[in-house]
């Protein structure tokens, strides 16, 4: 019973890691299309502006890809103080629940 | 692709400077997209067939934009060259101008323009290509007794233009302005005699342009040969607003 129930735990614990995993995939995907970088550029430490060399243009361009892509809405003040892909990354999964 | 082929959404296109520049554009191959808001389109535009397409508009509410944007993309894709040509006037001089008339005329001439391109934008962007053009007039700069809504619309065009010309300047899009003098047109027909009197008198070529004398200028602005212009102001007015 409870090695089940802790089997059950991680189960989903690695389900939640392959799903980030791929929609990180997806993540990478729209910022290599619209930012026009090499996916191994796209790491979760990657400031937009210092290393992809994206100005707010690109970053709301980027957003209406991931709107589109991820089937979210992103608002304007969310966007406050998102300045890596890591940061981004997480408003996106914030949103996928 | 051919310039010709590109789609264009005029707004107030079958009217006035409207059709003339529709019938211009649709002339040299482009397809046409015109919102109309009461009156239909005329043989003029109709006779071009399958390049011409229209839908009614209303400036003042977003939804009625969307649904028709949303009906021309449906009907020829895309929008790639837009132009905010449709407004109002409702002249009184500003001790008698009430409230409801000034908001009304900027809310269509002014912010009807930022609700459509709003809505045009996103796939310019994405395609790396579009146009911009914004129908003003010569009173954005020089005035006109009895035309502050009117003329703040028209000037208030001129700064939101320009800043769409930065904003997306490298994506290979332009936003550029036209300023009519005084036209033929429904709008000046409105206009009083003794008034029109005066303003042709102070008009260095001595006489008001016909609808087409306009269009020409804004197909201009259309075509690929106006690539490096932007935020641009192209005066249209029989020289009037010389110096201002």
């Amino acid at each position: 019973m409870i090695l089940n129930w802790i089997q059950n735990i991680t189960n989903k614990e690695e389900v939640a890691k392959m799903d980030d995993a791929k929609a990180f995939e997806q993540f990478k995907e729209c910022a290599v299309k619209v930012l026009g970088v090499s996916p191994e550029q796209v790491t979760m430490e990657a400031n937009f502006a210092e290393d992809l060399d994206a100005d707010s243009l690109d970053i709301v361009e980027l957003v209406m890809e991931l709107e589109d892509s991820f089937a979210i809405k992103v608002e304007e003040s969310e966007l406050e103080g998102v300045n890596t892909v890591g940061g981004a990354f997480e408003l996106v999964k914030g949103k996928l629940a | 692709m051919s310039a010709t082929q590109r789609t264009v959404l005029i707004t107030g296109g079958v009217t006035g400077i409207g059709e003339a520049t529709s019938k211009a554009l649709l002339s040299k191959g482009y397809r046409v997209a015109a919102t109309y808001h009461s009156r239909r389109a005329q043989k003029e535009l109709t006779d071009f067939g399958d390049s011409f397409f229209e839908v009614p508009c209303e400036l003042t509410d977003p939804d009625s934009i969307d649904a028709a944007v949303t009906a021309v993309e449906q009907h020829f894709g895309p929008v790639e060259i837009l132009i905010s040509n449709a407004g109002v006037t409702d002249d009184t001089l500003l001790l008698r101008m009430s409230e409801d008339s000034w908001a009304r005329v900027i809310d269509t001439n002014l912010t009807g323009a930022f609700r459509l391109t709003k809505r045009v934008m996103p796939q310019m962007v994405r395609a790396r290509w579009g146009r911009m053009i914004y129908v003003s007039s010569v009173v954005a700069g020089m005035g006109g007794p009895g035309q502050a809504n009117y003329a703040a619309s028209k000037a208030g065009l001129i700064g939101f233009a320009r800043s769409v010309a930065r904003e997306v300047a490298s994506r290979n899009i332009t936003a550029n302005i036209v300023t009519p003098g005084a036209v033929t047109t429904a709008l000046t027909d409105l206009v009083t005699e003794k008034r029109m009197a005066e303003m042709t008198s102070a008009i260095p070529m001595h006489r008001v342009a016909s609808p087409s004398e306009i269009a020409g200028p804004i197909a201009f602005l259309a075509s690929d040969e106006a690539s490096y212009v932007t935020g641009a102001i192209l005066s249209v007015d029989g020289g009037i607003s010389m110096g201002f």
